[in-house]
Protein backbone atom coordinates (compact mmCIF):
# COMPACT_ATOMS: atom_id res chain seq x y z
CA UNK A 1 0.00 0.00 0.00
CA UNK A 2 1.12 3.50 -0.81
CA UNK A 3 1.40 5.68 2.29
CA UNK A 4 2.54 8.94 0.66
CA UNK A 5 -0.84 10.56 1.27
CA UNK A 6 -0.44 9.90 5.00
CA UNK A 7 3.04 11.43 5.12
CA UNK A 8 1.84 14.42 3.11
CA UNK A 9 -0.91 15.00 5.70
CA UNK A 10 1.84 15.24 8.29
CA UNK A 11 3.57 18.05 6.43
CA UNK A 12 2.47 21.37 7.99
CA UNK A 13 2.26 23.45 4.77
CA UNK A 14 0.33 20.70 3.00
CA UNK A 15 -2.05 20.21 5.95
CA UNK A 16 -2.53 23.98 6.29
CA UNK A 17 -3.45 24.46 2.63
CA UNK A 18 -5.63 21.34 2.50
CA UNK A 19 -7.51 22.49 5.63
CA UNK A 20 -8.06 25.89 4.04
CA UNK A 21 -9.40 24.38 0.81
CA UNK A 22 -11.67 21.85 2.56
CA UNK A 23 -13.31 24.14 5.15
CA UNK A 24 -16.14 25.54 2.96
CA UNK A 25 -16.97 22.03 1.72
CA UNK A 26 -17.85 21.08 5.31
CA UNK A 27 -19.17 24.41 6.59
CA UNK A 28 -21.88 25.05 3.99
CA UNK A 29 -23.40 21.54 3.95
CA UNK A 30 -23.34 21.68 7.78
CA UNK A 31 -25.35 24.91 7.78
CA UNK A 32 -27.87 23.62 5.24
CA UNK A 33 -28.36 20.27 7.00
CA UNK A 34 -28.74 21.85 10.45
CA UNK A 35 -31.38 24.29 9.19
CA UNK A 36 -33.24 21.49 7.41
CA UNK A 37 -33.14 19.32 10.54
CA UNK A 38 -34.30 22.26 12.66
CA UNK A 39 -37.38 22.68 10.48
CA UNK A 40 -37.99 18.92 10.42
CA UNK A 41 -37.59 18.56 14.17
CA UNK A 42 -39.53 21.60 15.33
CA UNK A 43 -42.28 21.70 12.70
CA UNK A 44 -42.65 18.52 10.64
CA UNK A 45 -42.11 15.78 13.24
CA UNK A 46 -45.29 14.74 15.08
CA UNK A 47 -45.44 15.06 18.90
CA UNK A 48 -44.38 11.99 20.88
CA UNK A 49 -47.14 9.87 22.41
CA UNK A 50 -45.49 9.92 25.86
CA UNK A 51 -43.38 13.08 25.94
CA UNK A 52 -45.66 15.29 23.81
CA UNK A 53 -43.93 18.33 22.32
CA UNK A 54 -41.20 18.03 24.96
CA UNK A 55 -39.50 15.27 22.98
CA UNK A 56 -38.30 17.92 20.49
CA UNK A 57 -35.41 18.53 22.89
CA UNK A 58 -33.92 15.31 21.51
CA UNK A 59 -32.94 17.21 18.33
CA UNK A 60 -30.47 19.30 20.30
CA UNK A 61 -29.67 16.94 23.17
CA UNK A 62 -28.69 13.84 21.17
CA UNK A 63 -26.50 15.73 18.63
CA UNK A 64 -24.61 17.65 21.34
CA UNK A 65 -24.10 14.41 23.30
CA UNK A 66 -22.95 12.68 20.08
CA UNK A 67 -20.47 15.51 19.52
CA UNK A 68 -19.09 15.18 23.06
CA UNK A 69 -18.15 11.54 22.39
CA UNK A 70 -17.18 11.81 18.71
CA UNK A 71 -14.90 14.81 19.31
CA UNK A 72 -13.20 13.02 22.21
CA UNK A 73 -12.63 9.90 20.12
CA UNK A 74 -11.15 12.03 17.32
CA UNK A 75 -8.92 13.83 19.83
CA UNK A 76 -7.68 10.54 21.33
CA UNK A 77 -7.00 9.07 17.85
CA UNK A 78 -5.08 12.18 16.80
CA UNK A 79 -3.12 12.08 20.07
CA UNK A 80 -2.30 8.38 19.57
CA UNK A 81 -1.14 8.97 15.99
CA UNK A 82 0.95 11.91 17.19
CA UNK A 83 2.59 9.86 19.95
CA UNK A 84 3.26 6.77 17.81
CA UNK A 85 4.55 8.44 14.65
CA UNK A 86 5.72 11.73 16.23
CA UNK A 87 3.63 13.85 13.89
CA UNK A 88 3.38 17.51 14.86
CA UNK A 89 0.24 18.12 12.80
CA UNK A 90 -1.56 15.33 14.70
CA UNK A 91 -0.67 17.03 18.01
CA UNK A 92 -2.08 20.24 16.53
CA UNK A 93 -5.31 18.42 15.57
CA UNK A 94 -5.72 16.93 19.06
CA UNK A 95 -5.22 20.33 20.66
CA UNK A 96 -7.76 21.84 18.26
CA UNK A 97 -10.43 19.27 19.29
CA UNK A 98 -10.48 19.96 23.03
CA UNK A 99 -12.29 23.33 23.27
CA UNK A 100 -14.88 22.20 20.70
CA UNK A 101 -15.52 18.99 22.63
CA UNK A 102 -15.69 20.72 26.00
CA UNK A 103 -18.27 23.24 24.77
CA UNK A 104 -20.52 20.56 23.26
CA UNK A 105 -20.22 18.40 26.38
CA UNK A 106 -21.39 21.43 28.37
CA UNK A 107 -24.33 21.81 25.95
CA UNK A 108 -25.18 18.09 26.26
CA UNK A 109 -25.25 18.37 30.07
CA UNK A 110 -27.39 21.54 30.06
CA UNK A 111 -29.88 20.28 27.45
CA UNK A 112 -29.98 16.94 29.31
CA UNK A 113 -30.79 18.72 32.54
CA UNK A 114 -33.58 20.66 30.80
CA UNK A 115 -34.83 17.37 29.36
CA UNK A 116 -34.62 15.57 32.72
CA UNK A 117 -36.66 18.01 34.80
CA UNK A 118 -40.03 17.57 32.99
CA UNK A 119 -39.52 13.90 32.04
CA UNK A 120 -37.88 12.45 35.18
CA UNK A 121 -38.75 15.17 37.67
CA UNK A 122 -35.13 16.09 38.39
CA UNK A 123 -32.50 18.43 36.93
CA UNK A 124 -29.64 16.22 38.05
CA UNK A 125 -29.07 12.77 39.49
CA UNK A 126 -25.77 11.02 40.25
CA UNK A 127 -26.70 8.42 37.70
CA UNK A 128 -24.07 6.42 35.71
CA UNK A 129 -24.81 8.14 32.37
CA UNK A 130 -24.92 11.64 33.81
CA UNK A 131 -21.90 11.16 36.04
CA UNK A 132 -19.72 9.66 33.29
CA UNK A 133 -20.69 12.52 30.94
CA UNK A 134 -19.68 15.02 33.65
CA UNK A 135 -16.33 13.20 33.96
CA UNK A 136 -15.93 13.67 30.19
CA UNK A 137 -16.27 17.44 30.66
CA UNK A 138 -13.58 17.29 33.37
CA UNK A 139 -11.33 15.26 31.05
CA UNK A 140 -11.59 17.96 28.38
CA UNK A 141 -10.98 20.71 30.93
CA UNK A 142 -8.09 18.75 32.47
CA UNK A 143 -6.54 18.30 29.02
CA UNK A 144 -6.81 22.04 28.29
CA UNK A 145 -5.54 22.96 31.76
CA UNK A 146 -2.56 20.61 31.41
CA UNK A 147 -1.62 22.13 28.04
CA UNK A 148 -1.87 25.63 29.44
CA UNK A 149 0.22 24.72 32.50
CA UNK A 150 3.24 23.31 30.60
CA UNK A 151 5.41 26.00 29.09
CA UNK A 152 7.49 23.93 26.66
CA UNK A 153 5.13 23.33 23.69
CA UNK A 154 6.59 19.93 22.78
CA UNK A 155 6.27 18.63 26.33
CA UNK A 156 2.74 20.07 26.52
CA UNK A 157 1.87 18.18 23.32
CA UNK A 158 3.26 14.87 24.54
CA UNK A 159 1.96 14.99 28.11
CA UNK A 160 -1.54 16.08 27.13
CA UNK A 161 -1.63 13.43 24.38
CA UNK A 162 -1.05 10.72 27.00
CA UNK A 163 -3.97 12.09 29.04
CA UNK A 164 -6.20 12.15 25.94
CA UNK A 165 -5.36 8.53 25.06
CA UNK A 166 -5.85 7.23 28.63
CA UNK A 167 -9.13 9.13 29.01
CA UNK A 168 -10.67 7.42 25.99
CA UNK A 169 -11.74 4.51 28.25
CA UNK A 170 -14.52 6.83 29.42
CA UNK A 171 -16.10 6.90 25.93
CA UNK A 172 -17.41 3.27 25.91
CA UNK A 173 -18.31 3.66 29.59
CA UNK A 174 -20.59 6.58 28.70
CA UNK A 175 -22.11 4.80 25.74
CA UNK A 176 -22.80 1.52 27.55
CA UNK A 177 -23.59 3.08 30.96
CA UNK A 178 -27.32 2.82 30.26
CA UNK A 179 -27.06 -0.93 29.56
CA UNK A 180 -24.49 -1.89 32.22
CA UNK A 181 -26.14 -0.17 35.17
CA UNK A 182 -29.63 0.83 36.17
CA UNK A 183 -29.99 4.30 34.80
CA UNK A 184 -32.69 6.92 34.66
CA UNK A 185 -31.49 7.61 31.16
CA UNK A 186 -33.21 5.71 28.38
CA UNK A 187 -31.36 3.08 26.36
CA UNK A 188 -29.99 4.02 22.91
CA UNK A 189 -32.70 4.75 20.36
CA UNK A 190 -30.58 5.20 17.23
CA UNK A 191 -26.99 4.14 18.03
CA UNK A 192 -27.84 0.48 18.52
CA UNK A 193 -27.61 -2.76 16.62
CA UNK A 194 -30.63 -3.41 14.46
CA UNK A 195 -33.33 -0.96 13.58
CA UNK A 196 -33.70 2.36 15.43
CA UNK A 197 -36.64 2.56 17.86
CA UNK A 198 -38.19 5.61 16.31
CA UNK A 199 -40.74 6.36 13.62
CA UNK A 200 -39.25 7.64 10.33
CA UNK A 201 -40.98 11.06 10.62
CA UNK A 202 -39.19 11.64 13.94
CA UNK A 203 -35.98 9.91 12.98
CA UNK A 204 -34.90 11.72 9.82
CA UNK A 205 -34.50 15.18 11.41
CA UNK A 206 -32.36 13.57 14.12
CA UNK A 207 -30.11 11.79 11.62
CA UNK A 208 -29.79 14.93 9.48
CA UNK A 209 -28.92 16.95 12.60
CA UNK A 210 -26.28 14.36 13.60
CA UNK A 211 -24.67 14.58 10.15
CA UNK A 212 -24.93 18.39 10.20
CA UNK A 213 -23.19 18.61 13.58
CA UNK A 214 -20.49 16.18 12.47
CA UNK A 215 -19.76 18.33 9.41
CA UNK A 216 -19.77 21.43 11.61
CA UNK A 217 -17.15 19.77 13.81
CA UNK A 218 -15.01 19.02 10.76
CA UNK A 219 -15.18 22.67 9.65
CA UNK A 220 -14.39 23.98 13.15
CA UNK A 221 -11.52 21.52 13.49
CA UNK A 222 -10.00 22.57 10.14
CA UNK A 223 -10.08 26.27 11.07
CA UNK A 224 -8.58 25.63 14.53
CA UNK A 225 -6.02 23.24 13.06
CA UNK A 226 -4.64 26.04 10.88
CA UNK A 227 -4.27 28.29 13.93
CA UNK A 228 -2.48 25.49 15.83
CA UNK A 229 -0.15 24.80 12.88
CA UNK A 230 0.79 28.49 12.61
CA UNK A 231 1.54 28.62 16.34
CA UNK A 232 3.83 25.55 16.07
CA UNK A 233 5.75 26.61 12.98
CA UNK A 234 8.05 29.33 14.18
CA UNK A 235 9.79 30.75 11.12
CA UNK A 236 9.03 28.51 8.18
CA UNK A 237 9.41 30.00 4.74
CA UNK A 238 6.04 28.62 3.63
CA UNK A 239 4.24 30.79 6.22
CA UNK A 240 5.89 33.87 4.75
CA UNK A 241 4.67 32.79 1.37
CA UNK A 242 1.19 31.89 2.63
CA UNK A 243 0.57 35.08 4.60
CA UNK A 244 2.40 37.38 2.22
CA UNK A 245 4.42 38.70 5.15
CA UNK B 1 -47.84 30.49 16.14
CA UNK B 2 -48.81 30.84 19.80
CA UNK B 3 -49.42 27.11 19.98
CA UNK B 4 -46.02 26.47 18.40
CA UNK B 5 -44.25 28.72 20.90
CA UNK B 6 -46.06 27.06 23.78
CA UNK B 7 -44.61 23.60 22.84
CA UNK B 8 -47.49 21.77 24.54
CA UNK B 9 -46.56 23.29 27.89
CA UNK B 10 -42.87 22.39 27.55
CA UNK B 11 -41.81 25.86 26.32
CA UNK B 12 -39.78 26.55 29.48
CA UNK B 13 -37.59 23.52 28.70
CA UNK B 14 -37.59 23.24 24.90
CA UNK B 15 -36.61 26.83 24.08
CA UNK B 16 -33.77 27.16 26.62
CA UNK B 17 -32.37 23.82 25.33
CA UNK B 18 -32.38 25.15 21.75
CA UNK B 19 -31.00 28.52 22.88
CA UNK B 20 -28.05 26.95 24.73
CA UNK B 21 -27.21 24.75 21.75
CA UNK B 22 -27.42 27.68 19.32
CA UNK B 23 -25.22 29.77 21.62
CA UNK B 24 -22.58 27.02 21.77
CA UNK B 25 -22.61 26.60 17.97
CA UNK B 26 -22.32 30.35 17.30
CA UNK B 27 -19.63 30.76 19.98
CA UNK B 28 -17.62 27.93 18.41
CA UNK B 29 -17.75 29.55 14.97
CA UNK B 30 -16.80 33.03 16.24
CA UNK B 31 -14.12 31.58 18.55
CA UNK B 32 -12.45 29.40 15.86
CA UNK B 33 -12.32 32.24 13.33
CA UNK B 34 -10.92 34.68 15.87
CA UNK B 35 -8.26 32.17 16.91
CA UNK B 36 -7.12 31.77 13.29
CA UNK B 37 -6.99 35.54 12.71
CA UNK B 38 -4.94 35.98 15.89
CA UNK B 39 -2.54 33.19 14.90
CA UNK B 40 -2.09 34.74 11.45
CA UNK B 41 -1.42 38.17 12.95
CA UNK B 42 1.10 36.68 15.40
CA UNK B 43 2.87 34.80 12.59
CA UNK B 44 3.06 37.99 10.50
CA UNK B 45 4.59 39.87 13.43
CA UNK B 46 7.14 37.09 13.96
CA UNK B 47 8.06 37.14 10.27
CA UNK B 48 8.45 40.92 10.28
CA UNK B 49 10.67 40.77 13.37
CA UNK B 50 12.78 37.96 11.87
CA UNK B 51 13.07 39.81 8.58
CA UNK B 52 14.33 42.97 10.28
CA UNK B 53 17.38 41.23 11.79
CA UNK B 54 19.34 39.36 9.10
Amino acid sequence: MNWTWFHRLGSPPHAYRLAQRLTPWFAWPAAILCLLALYGGLVLAPPDYQQGEGFRMIYVHAPTAWMSLMVYTTMALAAAVALIWRIKVAHAAAAACAPIGASFTFAALVTGSLYGEPMWGTWWEWDPRLTSELILLFLYLGYMGLRAAIEDPQRADRTSAVLAVVGVVNVPIIHYSVSWWNSLHQAPTVMRFGKPHMSPAMLWPLLVMLIGFTLLFAALLLVRLRAEILARERNAAWIREELGA
Amino acid sequence: MREFLDMGGYAAFVWPAYAVTLAVVVANIVWARRLLRQAQAAARRRMAAAGAQP
